[in-house]
């Protein structure tokens, strides 16, 4: 489902990270860990194309996207990849649901508000629906934010550090809803963190050395 | 993708608003520019009414145009009867009609006009309810009068000296003005005045002022300004109206106060106003009958050669279009400004809005947004900026339009459109759209070139 061979990655010159070769099926949960500037971040943008690669290749649910055009690798992203951010950010413009339809709409599929109910609903946030994002507590807002990966039924969920700003409750309560939801939609789940506290949850971990 | 360039639009809406009144100040000053240069140009051009010649008392010659074609100044003065009869002969080779004009009096603003039947005619006149004046006294009023005084059919008034409404020039006299019938508009001059025979003129004159046209031997400047073919007829109306104007000053003078002159036929024709050599008119707006050489040398000779002058209505209003000009230049080139300012003001708060939303932009192209699609993104909220304060500016300046119309109807009679739309607003539009786009470009360019990553990094 989710593959990278020989990737490398270089900011300027003197300054090449290789990563290690990652092989995620359908389903799993991994965890990859690394301490601040061992290229974690670098390496979930690469997954996600956010980033091209100077050298390797990523494997996404069978598509090289390297192979992809720009136009269709940002298509293919908004289908196929659902991506929680360390700190949820929203379009300020738009309310809950808004947000939530602009997913579907951004990925070229038909909006459809029963989706967005349904998933808040998974995440008790129903009663949000019609609320300013700028007006959600930091909680509520991760959670939003994960309602907002999963709505266009991503084959792989990518998470960096959604806990590092959480208190050991609601580490372990995002982390539950996480793991819940890619069950839930049968997808990939794959969280990059430096976060020690997670690595009792999960059975698969890649290490990233500095 | 519409919507979402709404949101983002109205999510700040002060600085909406003022991106939105500078825009509408520009484009609504234009449109009102070309409102009123379109509709004054109309006013002047519906009302040359083929007239190639007014003679009139000399003065300046744009003002014997306005006065006694658009009703607009004072008169110049005025003219003997016999001074100009040279022109009111049937038979002129070079005139093919002469109406006469005789101004002093108004009611209520609105000019009272003596003339002749012909006067109707230059305007395609139709009476729209009663008849044409026949008697002394009798008039035959505009269609504005009729809506905007509620006057009908035998309503009686007095006139004022002068053509303002001031109660202490109101003559009083044992005869009033009587209404026999009402024009149609024409969106022509006619819609405005007070048409009556040239007698009640002089009559309601002649009570208050000292007897007019002095004798003055000029009898020359017929010749001159007639040259040749015309010696004989000349002579031939002279003689013939010697007797008449004997009559007539008696009659005048002895029997105004008894009303006699009511009942008796007023002067509807060039012809019978040779009757009266020695009284007064303001002017006469001449027709050619074909504008060739001899034609223009009449309007020299009449200039350099008389006491009276001549102008013509298209040259003078040529004129007044240039001098005009001046000023509408200025005030267009300050709306470009205005609008070039309010093209500017959408280009920052585009940027600046971009500059807060980096991070939003980011995370519509995460979600699947293409280049493109951000590109688009930022080009509509340009468009709609434009398009909306293409709306208000187009609105306020057909509200300015509207209490302008209201001014000059007060000040000159005029009737202006407020809510005639023109083909040049559609163009307009296209401009506006056109200053959107170009100023939302830059920001444009900019927010579909932004890097994903980086800008999620930071």
């Amino acid at each position: 489902m989710l593959q990278t061979q020989n990737l490398e990655f270089s900011y300027g010159q003197n300054q090449t990270i290789r990563f290690p070769d990652i092989n995620c099926q359908q389903g799993e949960h991994w965890l990859l860990l690394g301490r601040s500037g061992s290229g974690k971040t670098t390496l979930l943008q690469l997954l996600g194309g956010l980033r091209t690669p100077q050298k390797g290749k990523v494997v996404v649910a069978g598509t090289a996207i390297k192979s992809l055009s720009a136009t269709e690798l940002d298509r293919f992203r908004g289908k196929h990849i659902g991506i929680v951010f360390q700190q949820s950010h929203f379009v300020k413009a738009l309310n809950v649901q808004e947000n939530l339809l602009l997913a579907q709409q951004l990925a070229g599929e038909k909006p459809s508000k029963e989706r967005a109910v349904e998933l808040l609903d998974r995440l008790s946030l129903k009663h949000k629906l019609h609320a300013k994002t700028s007006d959600l507590s930091q909680g509520e807002q991760q959670r939003v934010a994960i309602a907002r990966a999963l709505m266009n039924h991503p084959e792989i969920i990518l998470a960096d550090e959604p806990t590092s700003a959480l208190d050991d409750y609601n580490c372990e309560e995002v982390i539950k809803l996480l793991k819940s939801q890619a069950i839930a939609e049968n997808a990939t789940l794959l969280i990059v963190t430096h976060d020690g506290r997670l690595k009792a949850q999960f059975d698969k971990s890649v290490e990233l050395e500095a | 993708m519409f919507n979402l360039s709404w949101k983002n639009l109205t999510n700040k809406p002060l600085s909406l608003l003022l991106t939105l009144i500078l825009f509408a100040l520009g484009t609504g000053m234009i449109s009102l520019l070309l409102l009123v240069n379109k509709q004054v140009q109309e006013k002047f051009d519906n009302n040359l009414a083929g007239i190639d010649l007014v003679v009139g008392a000399k003065g300046s010659p744009l003002q014997l145009i306005l006065c006694n074609m658009y009703h607009i100044d004072a008169p110049t003065g005025n003219v003997a009867i016999k001074d100009v009869k040279a022109f009111l002969n049937p038979k002129h080779p070079l005139i093919k009609s002469a109406v006469p004009l005789s101004l002093g009096d108004s009611y209520k603003g609105y000019r009272i006009v003596g003339t002749i039947h012909d006067y109707v005619d230059l305007y395609n006149g139709k009476v729209a309810e009663g008849r044409l004046w026949k008697n002394t006294y009798e008039v035959t009023i505009g269609a504005s009068l009729a809506t905007d005084l509620g006057m009908k059919i035998g309503d009686k008034f007095d006139s004022s000296h002068g053509f303002v409404m001031d109660d202490n020039l109101i003559h009083e006299h044992d005869h009033k003005f009587e209404v026999v019938g009402i024009f149609e508009a024409g969106n022509s001059v006619l819609d405005q005045v007070i048409l009556c025979s040239p007698e009640s003129i002089w009559e309601v004159h002649d009570h208050d002022h000292a007897p007019p046209a002095l004798e003055t031997p000029e009898e020359e400047h017929n010749h001159e300004v007639h040259h040749h073919e015309d010696h004989d007829h000349d002579h031939g109306d002279h003689s013939g109206h010697d007797h008449a104007h004997g009559d007539h000053s008696h009659d005048g003078h002895d029997h105004d106060h008894a009303g006699h002159s009511h009942d008796k036929p007023a002067v509807t024709t060039a012809q019978s106003l040779l009757n009266f050599p020695d009284k007064d008119i303001t002017s006469l707006l001449v027709k050619f009958k074909a504008r060739n050489f001899q034609a223009l040398n009449m309007q020299r000779s009449i200039n350099e050669n008389t006491d009276m002058q001549a102008a013509t209505p298209a040259i003078e209003i040529n004129r007044l279009h240039l001098m005009m000009g001046v000023g509408v230049d200025a005030l267009k080139a300050l709306a470009f400004l205005i609008v070039f300012v309010s093209g500017l003001s959408i280009f920052i708060s585009l940027f600046n809005s971009l500059k807060e939303r980096k991070y939003e932009l980011a995370l519509i192209r995460v979600m699947g947004a293409s280049r493109g699609k951000v590109f688009f993104l930022v080009i509509l909220e340009g468009l709609l900026l434009a398009f909306m304060g293409y709306l208000l500016g187009i609105f306020l300046s057909h509200v300015g339009m509207f209490f302008m119309s209201d001014y000059m109807k007060d000040a000159y009679r005029y009737n202006f459109k407020a809510w005639e739309f023109m083909p040049e607003e559609g163009w307009l539009l296209l401009a506006a759209l056109g200053i959107g786009f170009v100023a939302a470009l830059i920001p444009a360019v900019q927010a579909s070139r932004t890097d994903i990553a980086e800008t999620l990094t930071k």
